[in-house]
């Protein structure tokens, strides 16, 4: 069981930098998700970790100690691929038991753990199997079993899921909680599919052009993001933005929009120019009354919730909104924002500073 | 006509069967002859029209592997009767057996020459394949491209500078230099084929091996090779074709202690008469390792073949 901290890693191939000086801390026996699209560079930072590729330069402490330059096999941890890479030579039993075999471990005590690990995995009946017959999810749990079997100071994952069919993942996802639960180690998993980071994860980074955007928990991530990427990465639909030219300064508690005024949480920082309002799609309330005007164009019905999209002064806002709320298309309607809910983005899509929010984004 | 991909009509299979069995007649045919040849005896295999249908004669076998030489009657008298059945066949030509024919030491380099051959081309072949495929070597395409540009020039063309650079280095007729020579020429070969297969290894097993507590080669060792198994089998095959088969060099750098099987069987024609069935006996038995090896590979060399083609 581990604590690992990153520290300014970077990592360059050639010309093309994957990863930009990033830190980050996970604690120990946290479930620790990387998310970002694709080539955002989490699978290069995981890789790093695990020390199938080398940084460039930063340092990589597991447990106190810096590995940065360490092979992988000096590094107890274990790793799962997405695709699985069980040896398709062997069969399930010797699968799990090969990370055993290479510490020399006797062949009894070897034998005793497998058991004991299938049994956790309920894959004792495929023991004796070979590798190819096998389903994506049982394939999933062998992977799995080679990893927990050496005991290893932390788990590093590259979206073990992704190769799941939709319908078991959602599944597989639950009995990976239950088991990282259970066994208590450290978990780092790399993932683009957001729902799965918010899902799974104790705490998560969200990485954009290898640098990272924002690090924390899921519902700090989802009610304050630190910039636009993340606001719009994470949600789905994402976090309305309205345009805006105009100014704030420190301490004001609305911003005028179209010559209205809306409450907004009391800002910290100052800035002007290019603004944007963020705010999600659940704090967006249709009531005739307000000032915010807009268009309905289309309404997608969700089942309890419906999502409602207008046309505003300031672009497309989206609103999700209980179905049983009769909307017709083409109808001109107010739109009321909730002011706990709103984030001021700089020009630049950095997050303002607000009463709010600071608790979250600690800036500087 | 309704068409399917799964299921071929009826006249689709008829079609392709005498497809098949047509090209099947046209290819064994000169096969079928060569081995009949090889049991007719000396008339026979010269008759006109030629004889389908023969009593079957071990004499070009007993050519083969004999030296004979005339005597006259009284001679042959005087030696009593043959003691064995290949004596037998030989005394009715007036002949006595003085000793065997180069024919076992020529079939034997052709096996020390082509199998020593192949495991080199096979082995390093490996080796710079999996450097090829995982390791960032700097101008990377062109040295693929320089090391298949060996092959491109006909072995004619390059002959008389290995010829003199052989002189020099007194590689000239040896088994040593034989076997370097057909390395080299294979390993073009060996090197693309088994780049394609390790390619297509994916590289999480050997990261998964890293993990797991091996070291780099072991991770090769272990991992990798068993995957490779496929196409190891089929280059090799591959490269024994061509070192077994091979002529052009054989007939000009190795004379005697390192000749191999093709350009000697030739050579049997002259010694005594047109001796077809001889030559015929021997290119009949020249085949059968080469048969074996590939009946015994056959199954990877199927899955060889086709090895990529479909995503498993």
């Amino acid at each position: 069981m581990a604590q690992i901290v990153i520290k300014n890693i970077r990592k360059e191939f050639g010309s093309f930098t994957a990863v930009q000086s990033s830190s980050f801390t996970i604690e120990d026996g946290e479930f620790f998700m990387l998310l970002g699209p694709s080539g955002c560079g989490k699978t290069t930072t995981l890789r790093m970790i695990a020390g199938l590729e080398l940084p460039t330069s930063g340092e990589i402490f597991i447990n106190g100690q810096e590995v940065s330059q360490k092979p992988a096999s000096q590094r107890d941890i274990a790793f799962v691929f997405q695709m699985f890479a069980l040896y398709p030579h062997m069969n399930v039993r010797k699968n799990i038991s090969y990370p055993l075999v290479s510490q020399g471990m006797p062949k009894a005590q070897v034998k005793a753990k497998v058991e004991e690990v299938a049994q956790i995995l309920g894959i004792t009946s495929l023991l004796d199997r070979p590798v190819g017959g096998l389903s994506g999810g049982d394939r999933q749990r062998v992977a799995l079993g080679r990893a927990i079997v050496r005991n290893p100071a932390c788990f590093l994952m590259d979206e073990p899921l992704g190769a799941l069919d939709a319908e078991f993942r959602e599944h597989m996802a639950e009995e990976l909680r239950a088991l990282h639960d259970r066994m208590g180690a450290t978990t780092v998993y790399v993932t683009h599919d957001q729902l799965e980071a918010m899902q799974m994860g104790d705490k998560i980074v969200v990485m954009n052009h290898g640098v990272v955007e924002q690090f924390g928990r899921p519902q700090d991530i989802y009610d304050w993001p630190a910039t636009t990427f993340v606001a719009n990465f994470i949600g789905s639909p994402p976090m309305n933005f309205l345009r805006f030219d105009g100014s704030v300064a420190a301490g004001a508690t609305a911003v005028a929009l179209s010559g209205h005024s809306l409450a907004i949480p009391q800002t910290v920082e100052a800035a002007s120019g290019a603004l944007i309002l963020g705010v999600r799609p659940e704090n967006v309330h249709l009531d005739d009354t307000a000032a915010l005007r807009g268009r309905i164009l289309a309404a997608e019905y969700l089942g309890t919730t419906q999502i409602v999209t207008l046309d505003t002064a300031h672009g497309q806002v989206k609103a999700r909104i209980g179905s049983d709320t009769v909307v017709r298309i083409g109808d001109q309607t107010g739109l009321r924002l909730d002011p706990r809910a709103i984030t001021l983005f700089a020009p630049q899509g950095r997050a303002l500073l607000s009463v709010a929010n600071q608790r979250v984004l600690a800036h500087g | 006509m309704s068409f399917s991909i799964t299921d071929p009509s009826r006249r689709q299979k008829w079609i392709a069967g005498i497809l098949v069995v047509t090209y099947a007649i046209v290819t064994l045919l000169p096969l079928v002859w060569i081995i009949a040849t090889g049991f007719k005896t000396p008339p026979d295999s010269i008759a006109y029209p030629p004889k389908v249908f023969f009593s079957p004669s071990l004499e070009g076998y007993v050519n083969l592997f004999t030296s004979r030489s005339r005597v006259t009657p009284e001679d042959l008298a005087a030696l009593g009767p043959p003691a064995t059945w290949y004596d037998a066949i030989v005394r009715q030509y007036d002949m006595v057996i003085t000793g065997p024919s180069r024919y076992g030491e020529r079939f034997l380099n052709s096996v020390i020459i082509g199998f020593g051959s192949t495991f080199l081309s096979v082995f390093l072949g490996t080796i710079a394949a999996y450097a090829f495929s995982r390791f960032k070597v700097p101008l990377k395409d062109d040295l693929l491209f320089f090391i298949l540009s060996t092959r491109m020039m006909p072995p004619i063309a390059v002959a008389i500078p290995i010829f003199l650079m052989y002189r020099q280095l007194g590689l000239n007729d040896t088994h040593l230099g034989m076997i370097l020579l057909y390395t080299a020429v294979n390993l073009s070969l060996s090197v693309w084929l088994l780049k394609g297969f390790i390619d297509e290894i994916p590289i999480e097993y050997e990261e998964a091996a890293l993990i797991d507590g091996y070291t780099r080669f072991q991770a090769f060792y272990k991992v990798v090779l068993p995957q490779a198994a496929t196409g190891i089998a089929s280059t090799a095959i591959f490269c024994l074709i061509f070192a077994w088969n091979e002529y052009a060099f054989a007939v000009l750098l190795t004379s005697g202690d390192a000749q191999t099987a093709p350009p000697f069987i030739p050579t049997i024609i002259g010694t005594g008469g047109k001796d077809w069935p001889a030559v015929a006996a021997g290119a009949t038995l020249f085949l059968v390792p080469i048969m074996v090896f590939t009946i015994l590979l056959r199954k990877h060399l199927l899955r060889g073949i086709t090895f990529g083609a479909v995503r498993k």
